[in-house]
């Protein structure tokens, strides 16, 4: 187990830069997500850590042991790549035994290792199977299975999930977080799925076109998102934007374009007389009696355990969630309340917090 | 047939089968390549067999003579030296051929600049008419004019020109360089092929689990590729066994038989020879040695356990 420090990275294919400056310093035994939109450089970061890509600039450290040019094979570091990658020609025990096997460790000791790790991963009983013969979420805990009977330093994964259907998705979640829980080791975690990322995460790195826009617990950048980008990113369905301004005599009042006062909870000086944009998060609308802000409802949309309404307020169409059933019809008027203390409020030029 | 095999549903004969719905249309598009396999392959196969049973020569059919074709064989000496040359020729071409062909392979497959020029020149070998490739060593041996002697007697290596095809070791060596340069880019080009199936995060996942390059090549990339090298080198092992065109035009089978082959030495004896029915025998003769290498590939060639079950 180790720490891990990523200083200044840089990558660039060609000319082109992909990796454009990126600190990251990870806590030994931290479980950190990277996430972000496909192709802003997540696996490109993660091939770097594991040393499968030169790095252009900078420098990423294991514990004290600057590992730029030290070959892959050497940084005991394990990963879980995102097609899985297990070798079609050996049988799992084969699979997981490989890197022991090529360090000579004696087949005593392997055995030692391995049955504890197919026990944790309920691979016991397919030991004997070639990876055709498995199925995906099997597969998947094959590899998971070999980096974990290594015993590694660092634990990489590439979008581990995203070849497993829903369900099977969401119970491997929980799978590798408790995996996590047991063992400590200092874990990566690629994804572009914001849902796992706040589930499972101790921290979260959120990427955008090669930078890191925000780094945070999952629950603070929920809560105070740096920028629009993470704002728009985390959290499902996405936040709502409103364009506008701070009304000049009434701090505490958010004028849209079209005229409509949204409240706002303290809004800072900065933001006083600045073209603004206006964030409230779906889960934040309430209903109110008639004396809230009038909604015309556009489209319905239950879920069962919450309904999901489209409005329009003042030609704006926002998206509210209610945990109640709403039986609301199209073209019907809500009248809301939005908790004033949970709005955000972004600089339209450079898209900061205020 | 379809008619009459449904009035009796109760025989379930071969006809009856066949005459089942699906069957009937495939057998109907199978009659051309079928006629087209039996007049171009069993016929002149037939024939071929039927000859050596003769005594026919050039010019004058013959008679049945059971196997005193054969028997005759097998107590002519120059007939067995073509058989231990055939042999020799085959299994040295085909180890160098396979040693080379994969080396090759595998460093093409590796990102070099140029790749697809080198990827096309390697293929040069091969689209080459033998014969025009034949003439071209043809030269390159000369006992005179050869460009080797000269280039070794510039650097002061040697004193005279080697005479590579007049003795029979020499001889023996230079046939079957020369038939490596031309099987090559077949077992390079295949092995190439089947290396690009093998998916880098393999070699990735190996090179993190720990391994050298040597070991990621013996225990990942060699063991995935072996079907492949079991076609291919099925394949290398029919064609130099029944090379023909090299060796006539090289050196005609000498010096002194040396490097005669079970094919010049058929044709030597059935053509210019005029001796029909021997040169039918000796050729029959190499039946049960591309059998072997035939039986040798299906076994080699059986889904390996982990390529079966499940897909992807
Ligand atoms: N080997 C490569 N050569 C050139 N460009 C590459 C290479 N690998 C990745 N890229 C580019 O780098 C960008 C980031 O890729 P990647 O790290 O795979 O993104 P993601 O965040 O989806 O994992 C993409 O625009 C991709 O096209
Ligand atoms: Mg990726």
């Amino acid at each position: 187990m180790a720490s891990v420090d990523i200083v200044n990275v840089r990558k660039s294919f060609g000319t082109v830069p992909i990796i454009k400056g990126v600190d990251i310093s990870i806590a030994d035994g931290e479980f950190v997500i990277l996430v972000g939109p496909s192709g802003c450089g997540k696996s490109t970061l993660l091939r770097m850590l594991a040393g499968l890509e030169h790095i252009s600039g900078g420098e990423i450290r294991i514990g004290d042991r600057v590992i730029n040019d030290v070959p892959p094979k050497d940084r005991d570091i394990a990963m879980v790549f995102q097609n899985y990658a297990l070798y079609p020609h050996m049988t799992v025990e084969e699979n997981m035994a490989f890197s022991l096997k090529l360090r000579g460790v004696e087949q005593a000791k392997i055995d030692e290792r391995l049955k504890p790790a197919a026990q944790i991963l309920g691979l016991t009983h397919l030991l004997d199977r070639y990876p055709r013969q498995l199925s995906g979420g099997q597969r998947q805990r094959v590899a998971m299975g070999r980096a974990i009977v290594r015993d590694p330093q660092v634990f990489l994964f590439d979008e581990p999930l995203s070849n497993l259907d829903a369900k099977l998705r969401v119970s491997m979640r929980t799978e590798i977080k408790e995996l996590h829980q047991r063992l400590k080791t200092t874990t990566v975690y690629v994804t572009h799925d914001q849902i796992e990322a706040m589930t499972m995460a101790d921290k979260i790195v959120v990427m955008h076109d090669g930078i890191v826009e925000q780094i945070g617990a999952p629950l603070e950048l929920y809560d105070r998102p740096d920028n629009l980008f993470v704002a728009g990113f985390i959290g499902s369905p996405a936040m709502n934007f409103v364009k506008g301004k701070l009304d000049a005599n009434d701090p505490t009042k958010f004028v849209t374009a079209g005229g409509v006062a949204l409240p706002v909870g303290k809004a800072p000086d900065a933001a006083k007389g600045k073209d603004l944009i206006y964030g409230v998060r779906p889960e934040h609308f309430h209903l109110a009696g008639s004396g809230g802000l009038p909604a015309r409802v556009v489209v319905v949309e239950p879920t069962g355990s919450e309904t999901q309404v489209v409005i329009d307020i003042g030609g704006q169409e926002l998206v509210a969630v209610f945990r109640d059933r709403i039986s609301a019809k199209p073209g019907e008027t809500l009248y809301l309340t939005i908790e004033a203390e949970k709005t955000h409020l972004f600089d339209a030029a450079s898209e900061r917090r205020l | 047939m379809t008619a009459l095999s449904r009035t009796t549903p109760a025989s379930p004969s071969l006809l009856h089968s066949l005459g089942q719905g699906k069957n009937l249309p495939g057998l109907l598009f199978m009659l051309p390549a079928a006629a087209f396999l039996l007049c171009f392959l069993a016929y002149p196969l037939g024939v071929g067999t039927w000859l050596g049973f003769t005594d026919t020569r050039i010019g004058r059919a013959g008679v049945f003579i059971g196997l005193e074709n054969y028997e005759a064989l097998w107590s002519d000496s120059v007939f067995w030296l073509s058989v231990f040359n055939t042999i020799l020729y085959t299994s040295v071409a085909s180890v160098l051929k396979f040693a080379l062909g994969l080396w090759l392979a595998l460093i093409l497959n590796e990102n070099l600049p140029f790749k697809s020029f080198f990827r096309a020149v390697i293929l040069l070998p091969w689209v080459v008419p033998t014969v025009l490739s034949a003439i071209a060593f043809w030269w390159i041996f000369d006992s005179q004019f050869s460009v080797i002697s000269w280039a070794l007697m510039k650097w002061g290596w040697i004193d005279k020109p080697i005479n590579f095809l007049g003795d029979s070791t020499s001889a023996r060596a230079s046939v079957i360089a020369a038939n490596v340069w031309r099987g090559i880019p077949f077992v390079a080009i295949s092995l190439l092929a089947g290396l690009q199936t093998i998916s880098p995060s393999l070699q990735e996942a190996a090179s993190l689990d720990g391994a050298t390059p040597w070991q990621r090549f013996r225990y990942v990339t060699l063991p995935m590729l072996t079907p492949i090298i079991a076609v291919v080198m099925t394949f290398s092992v029919l064609f130099t066994f029944t090379d023909f065109q090299l060796i006539y035009v090289l050196t005609k089978g000498g010096p002194v038989n040396a490097t005669h082959l079970m094919a010049t030495l058929s044709f030597q004896r059935g053509i210019p020879g005029g001796q029909l029915g021997e040169g039918a025998a000796i050729a029959v003769s190499m039946v049960p040695f591309l059998l072997a290498a035939i039986m040798f590939s299906f076994f080699g060639l059986q889904r390996r356990k982990w390529q079966q079950g499940g897909n992807d």
